[in-house]
């Protein structure tokens, strides 16, 4: 496929993700309102920022009068998954693809980019890529823009609605290759049977959501690849 | 708020870049190790389905909306429609559960 046609797929692809950005961005921005940022403001470090739970612990301590070092930390713990989420990245780029293109890629990592790019067959051609951020980049900061703008006068049912779009792209991506391959199957049933244990029993409360996703991919995904390596033409 | 809004915005987008950029800029070859390719390999999808359940079943407004649009997705999934109609399934399903539940 051309660039063009890549840019044309990858666009197709963010148009679920715009508008489940727009829906989540737009709480985002009454947060934003409520820690005293302008809408300009919020509309700006949604642009930058591109993650909602590092961008909603920043704005809660921002609100609280915090200091510049423990909004940069929040946000490191907070966004820490997409350390892991660039390092697997880094191996579906071709190792020939330039720095530029790695540089505008690692812009907007955030959990849906990574799982449709990811999703892609073979390796992943950049342009992909950009075709998505062009219309999530637009749709995650100008959702923003309007929450702090317009508060609460989006109908909550349609919220609610939209709310699901990103949570129905996640399984969209790993539903078919989990019913091709059983040991992918098995390991969604155990992620999300171990995901609400985490949630629901106390115990585990002392972990923030980031944190709590980022140990449960660790371990889980470590446990797999040392029982069920992968054969070498699984990866192409 | 008495210090500077701006300073805060730089602080928040200079760690979100750095963690995403270091290691797709600094990762420049493929991975040979069998774990670490293995390890890599089975992220996204385990990522995913820790991300999903049970944060799908409170996003909406009643659970049981929530619970009608997991389902509804996931057998389109396992169907294999794209991205797109399993999303926008989701939120109708969802929607209209709403308008009856609610």
């Amino acid at each position: 496929m051309n660039k063009r046609a890549l840019l044309a797929k990858g666009a197709r692809d963010g148009i679920p993700i715009a508008l489940g950005y727009f829906a989540v961005s737009f709480s985002l921005g009454i947060a934003a309102r409520n820690a005293g940022l302008t809408a300009f403001q919020a509309m700006l470090a949604s642009l930058l920022n591109n993650a909602s739970a590092g961008e909603h612990a920043a704005f809660t301590l921002i609100g609280a009068g915090a200091g510049y070092l423990e909004v940069a930390l929040i946000t490191l713990i907070a966004n820490a998954r997409y350390l892991l989420m660039s390092c697997a990245l880094s191996q579906k780029l071709d190792s020939s693809t330039p720095l530029l293109p790695r540089m505008i890629i690692g812009f907007d990592v955030t959990d849906e980019i990574f799982g449709v790019s990811i999703a892609q067959p073979g390796k992943l051609n950049p342009w992909y890529t950009y075709g998505v951020m062009l219309l999530a980049l637009p749709g995650w900061a100008l959702g923003t823009y309007f929450g702090v703008l317009l508060g609460n006068i989006l109908p909550v049912r349609l919220v609610s609605a939209l709310s699901v779009a990103l949570y129905g792209m996640f399984i969209a991506v790993f539903m078919p290759p989990a019913r091709q391959n059983k040991i992918i199957a098995a390991l969604v049933v155990i992620s999300m049977a171990t995901s609400w244990l985490f949630a629901t029993v106390e115990l585990f409360h002392f972990m923030s959501e980031g944190i709590r996703i980022i140990v449960l991919t660790v371990l889980i995904s470590a446990a797999a690849a040392l029982l069920f390596p992968i054969k070498e033409e699984v990866q192409e | 708020m008495t210090r500077n809004p701006y300073i805060y915005i730089l602080c928040m987008a200079a760690v979100s870049y750095l963690i995403r950029v270091l290691p797709l800029t600094l990762i420049r070859k493929e991975i040979k190790n069998r774990f670490l390719r293995s390890f890599l390999y089975y992220v996204p999808y385990v990522t995913l389905a820790v991300m999903t359940f049970p944060a799908i079943i409170s996003a909406t407004g009643s659970v049981w909306s929530g619970w009608l649009g997991f389902i509804a997705a996931l057998l389109l999934g396992w169907m294999g429609k794209g991205l797109l109609p399993v999303a926008c399934t989701a939120c109708a399903v969802v929607f209209l559960s709403e308008l009856i539940l609610l």
